[in-house]
């Protein structure tokens, strides 16, 4: 920018009366979820301010399992009262899109979301420790692992129920996250709900160090891609003067639009765009976890607590593919000729990366990582088709698969030994001897996660496959299916670890857990079989909700 | 709307199985009388399929059709042709023996734990891999049949890899290790079989937008659906792979001697007589009904192969040494027949093949569950470790005889009328391939007789000698398996009435008439 140009920009600034900055105009109703939730997300900071420590447990989860019902409600009652579809429209002065895709995406974030919250609140499964009830979390997180002061916090029976409002506030940046209509609300959102990842990654009540480098792990790469994300976001507004994704798809689209006089050197031009949107898609990618920005996703998955894993990697993914699918559906549909080659070549190396990697992976949650992998990989086949079709499957797909993540998840947390969960796959061996039935319901997720017909598994994958294959994608199809093929092995293997191997004498035990973690599971379960039987009614759904409001 | 009489075929051994596999553990015994009665009523409705279908009638008779996926184009479509009503017959009539047979297969060998109930398992995932075979016999949309196709898979993965051969060389742990390298390689080999399918069944609903058989027969008949050629060469390519895969075709059938040795008598019976007639049928019915011009077009390079898999199985056959898979790949040569016949485009050839399928069906079934049981008396699956047998169990070396005279195609039982068809059928359009085919019929004479030789016939071997003859279950098991065998063989009329019209009805699928016989003219030679 030049020096005149920064002059021009004062000047103007300094002519224009300040009474031309309009009263911000909110509707309420719209962004009703969103607002239950954070407003749920400060009344449980003050909980942990002002409750007594003994009566926190109850008051947290009683307060978040709430709020997210509460939201979840009245995304139901916008999605019936037609705000999905005839309704549709920005809210917020144009920051938030409320929609059928947005609406979609938040409901099954907070569905997710509930599920995983039990998991969080679980403390049926380690066992007690000084006489108090554990859960997955650290005594005190900030204590130094094996410190005097840590042992002192556990005698004293102290529990992190900060996770709560930390996970409250990830849920609300997540629900803004996918319902982002400008580039800022976008990186705001994702700061919102990445810094309390972050935490919750560090704070595992086991192996505390590996939890404590997993957070730091996946809060550098993380601020490196928000950093990449926000030169983008820079870039970007100096192409289209503005960060409103409504204006920018104009700017693309070479209408004239009226020119920042501050801008007027950098508007419309075409290097400032692509780069800048490469730099956006880079951030949007590496909280997709697709290769190759996935380096981070094993050692997270691996080094949170498990809990927290579960709800990362299903929520996390619903939002992430939110806003990547708005962002090139609403933003850049006159750039499809540009994106799509580089998001071929996106989706088939990380369809493929993230099968062929897994094989070797000795640990279930690695595992698992690189299985999400995977997945993003066919979600990202979907995304290519830029269909309304590709839209309503990508959607599909993700609430099939976010149910089967946290229900995975969950299983793990119940395999343990004497120092915890029982990760390393030696372990699991006989596994299915020993307790058929938690066996089998991690063989249904498994099944699932292969896309075996008759789990919400298939249904999504069928969906994504067909959207691309009908948007001229047959090769990815291909691909997708060679690598299906590929992921089937090591599904496959955990299966027969479990029930063809005899069970070790020294392996672990399956601890039986309270009605949260069975309820969890059993949502698991019954979504996965509900959407590959009868998935008719939740295509419905996604159809319904598969039009973006511009 | 009728009485749904198709999905109650299905829905009976499926109810049926949960049902099993919830007996508690303790009455181990109550699962299998449940499991056997409900494979028994499951025979009943099949009859009532045989009886209540009409051979000259509609092609696709006792139709279902109910809306199931409607964004995937996904029709509940069921309807049987006589071909189909074949299989059913031969499906449901199997599975009562193979229970029987397989009484003893999955009891706990010590009480382990009080919650792991091996016994309710081994009979549930049976009866549910009956349900969903005798469903793809019926489904006309093409994404039920895959997806019952592939979903057949996982219990009959569970049936391989967990409940083994008790007889086998070496230690607990080897046999352990191998069972489940069998298991992994069925499922592997035929998830990928299944995977290249679902490729070509998109590619399918991208070019024909739905997934209805008659429909898109239908539309490709009167001209509304056109098809480029290289499309519907790599569609028909993607599902005959699988199909290839499952039926199975060298050079994809390595892993059917691995599953069928490593599996217990009765599982490799339930894998080479029921599971794997799902591929040649869906051959005959998507294969040649879905895309007949690139159905001829392969033609030439498959029958090559068949010829192939007849010989080579055949030969595999001679040089075995263990009793199991040697039934493997005599196995292997006859579906090498079954898949000749079928595109050798004739109606004796197709007649022949759907006859051998069910034929070949009975005759392995009696031949692997005899030799099952004598494998479960001496512990052993190696020819070498028997001699003199007949002299110790006459019935038992008897009945393997009538098993193993069937499989060589003794004509007056019932595979060598399928046999005969398929040459007949094969020599009228491809007369070196049809001589070719013969050599299968030397060698299967070849690998039977030399197998029932050193078995059951020589010196008595010591460690045979205390050897007991059948018993009274086994018996009930081997005698109806026989009858059927020498009714279809003396009297096949009643399956080829229902056969042949369903035959006639794939023939126009694929334009073809039988070709003239020619007589050489003799006048003009001279």
């Amino acid at each position: 920018m030049s020096t005149t140009a920064v002059h021009s920009l004062w000047t103007t600034a300094a002519v224009e009366p300040l009474n031309k900055i309009p009263a911000p105009h909110i509707e309420y109703t719209q962004l009703s979820p969103v607002l239950i939730v954070v407003g749920a997300a400060i009344v449980s900071v003050l909980l942990e301010a002002f409750v007594p420590r003994k009566g926190r447990y109850v008051a947290q989860v009683f307060l978040s399992v709430l709020a997210l019902a509460a939201a979840f409600a009245a995304v139901v009652a916008l999605a019936a009262g037609g705000y999905g579809t005839t309704k549709a429209q920005i809210a917020a002065m144009g920051a938030i899109a409320v929609d059928g895709p947005a609406l979609f995406l938040q409901g099954t974030i907070l569905l997710a979301s509930i599920v995983a919250i039990f998991t969080f609140a679980e403390r049926r499964l380690d066992p007690a420790d000084h006489g108090h009830k554990v859960d997955s979390f650290a005594a005190e997180a900030a204590a130094v692992p094996g410190s005097e002061q840590e042992k002192a916090a556990v005698k004293a029976g102290f529990t992190t129920t900060e996770v709560f409002p930390l996970a409250l506030f990830a849920i609300a940046g997540m629900l803004v996250f996918p319902a982002a209509n400008d580039l800022l609300t976008l990186f705001v959102a994702l700061e919102v709900f990445s810094l309390p990842l972050y935490l919750l990654c560090a704070v595992a009540r086991r192996k505390r160090l590996m939890s404590q480098e997993a957070a730091v792990k996946y809060f550098l790469l993380g601020a490196f891609s928000s950093a990449f994300l926000l030169f983008g976001i820079a870039l970007l507004y100096g192409y289209a003067g503005s960060v409103s994704y409504a204006t920018i798809a104009r700017v693309v689209d070479g209408a004239v639009v009226s020119v920042n006089p501050a801008l007027a050197d950098t508007m419309g031009n075409d290097v400032l765009l692509l780069i800048g949107f490469a730099m956006v898609l880079t951030g949007l990618l590496f909280k997709v976890g697709a290769v190759p920005f996935h380096m981070w996703t094993p050692d997270v998955y691996q080094g949170a607590p498990t809990p927290v894993t579960g709800f990362m990697a299903a929520a996390t993914k619903v939002a992430a593919f939110g806003a990547l699918l708005r962002l090139l559906y609403v933003v850049l549909p006159g750039l499809t000729w540009d994106w799509r080659p580089v998001m071929w070549g996106v989706a088939i190396a990380t369809m493929l990366g993230g099968a062929i990697v897994a094989i070797t992976q000795t640990d279930i949650k690695r595992l698992l990582a690189y299985s999400s992998i995977a997945h993003a990989g066919f979600l990202l086949a979907g995304v290519i088709a830029a269909t309304p079709d590709g839209i309503s499957s990508v959607l599909f797909y993700l609430g099939a698969y976010s149910f089967v993540t946290i229900g995975a998840f969950a299983v793990v947390t119940l395999v343990r030994d004497a120092g915890g969960e029982a990760t390393h796959l030696s372990k699991w061996a006989g596994l299915g001897r020993r307790s058929p039935l938690v066996a089998a319901v991690f063989a249904v997720f498994l099944l699932a996660f292969a896309g075996i017909p008759l789990t919400s598994g298939f249904s999504g994958k069928f969906a994504v496959f067909k959207a691309a294959a009908d948007g001229g994608a047959g090769a990815l199809v291909v691909v997708g299916v060679l690598s299906s093929a590929i992921a089937a092995f090591f599904y496959i293997r955990v299966i027969v670890l479990m029930f063809f191997s005899e069970p070790k004498a020294d392996g672990p035990t399956v601890a039986v857990p309270s009605a949260l973690t069975t309820l969890t599971i059993t949502a698991g379960v019954v979504v996965t079989l509900v959407l590959g039987v009868a998935p008719q009614y939740f295509l419905d759904l996604a159809n319904q909700a598969s039009v973006f409001v511009r | 709307m009728s009485f749904p009489l198709l999905t109650l075929t299905a829905a009976v051994p499926a109810a049926g199985a949960i049902l099993t596999a919830a007996v508690p553990a303790a009455r181990r015994t109550a699962a299998k009388w449940l499991a056997l009665l409900v494979s028994l009523a499951t025979l009943v409705l099949a009859a009532v399929v045989f009886v209540r279908f009409e051979p000259g009638g509609e092609r696709y008779q006792l139709t279902e059709s109910h809306a199931w996926i409607k964004d995937f184009g996904v029709r509940y479509e069921l309807g049987v042709d006589g071909i189909g009503v074949a299989l059913i017959a031969l499906t449901a009539l199997l599975i009562p023996f193979v229970i029987l047979a397989g009484w003893h297969d999955a009891d706990p060998l010590e009480t382990k734990s009080s919650r792991w109930r091996p016994t309710q398992g081994f009979f549930a995932l049976i009866l549910m891999v009956e349900a969903m075979v005798i469903l793809s016999f019926e489904a006309t949309d093409v994404f039920l049949f895959y997806v019952l196709f592939e979903a057949m898979l996982i219990p009959m993965y569970f049936l391989i890899g967990g409940f083994g051969d008790r007889a086998h060389s070496g230690s607990d742990e080897n046999a352990a290790a191998q069972r489940s390298y069998a298991a992994v390689k069925f499922l592997l080999y035929n998830l990928v079989g299944g995977l290249i399918m679902l490729a070509a069944v998109i590619g399918l609903y991208v070019v024909a937008g739905n997934f209805s058989l008659t429909e898109i027969a239908e539309a490709r008949a009167n001209g509304t659906l056109e098809m480029a050629t290289n499309t519907e060469r790599l569609l028909f390519l993607g599902f005959f792979f699988a199909f290839a895969v499952k039926a199975p075709l060298w050079p994809l059938h390595t892993w059917l001697p691995n599953a069928m040795g490593e599996a217990t008598a009765p599982v490799a019976v339930l894998i080479t007589a029921v599971v794997d007639k799902v591929g040649t049928f869906a051959m005959l019915r998507f294969c040649l009904g879905l895309f007949p011009e690139a159905s001829k077009w392969a033609t030439p390079a498959i029958i090559v192969l068949a010829l192939i898999s007849i010989v080579y199985g055949a030969l595999l056959a001679v040089g075995q040494r263990d009793i199991k898979r040697l039934v493997a790949y005599a196995s292997i040569s006859h579906f090498g027949f079954i898949i000749l016949g079928i595109f050798a485009m004739t109606t004796q050839g197709q007649s022949g093949a759907t006859l051998y399928m069910v034929n070949h069906g009975i005759s392995t079934a009696a031949l692997m569950l005899v030799a099952g049981f004598l494998i479960s008396r001496r512990g052993s699956r190696l020819i070498a470790d028997y001699g003199g047998v007949q002299k110790v169990a006459p019935v038992l070396a008897g009945t393997f005889l009538i098993g193993g005279l069937a499989t060589l195609s003794l004509p007056g039982l019932a595979p060598f009328v399928s046999e005969f068809l398929v040459l007949v059928g094969t020599y009228a359009r491809y007369p070196v391939a049809g001589i070719i085919a013969t050599t299968g019929i030397v060698l299967a004479a070849l690998y039977v007789l030399v197998l029932y030789q050193r078995t059951m016939t020589g010196p008595v071997k010591e460690e045979v000698r205390e050897l007991p003859d059948l018993r009274v279950r086994e018996l009930a098991v081997v005698v109806p398996l026989i009858a059927v065998l020498i009714f279809l063989g003396v009297f096949p009329k009643p399956l080829t009435d229902v056969v042949n019209p369903a035959v006639q009805h794939t023939m126009s699928d694929v334009q073809q008439k039988d070709p003239q016989p020619t007589v050489p003219n003799v006048e003009a030679a001279q």
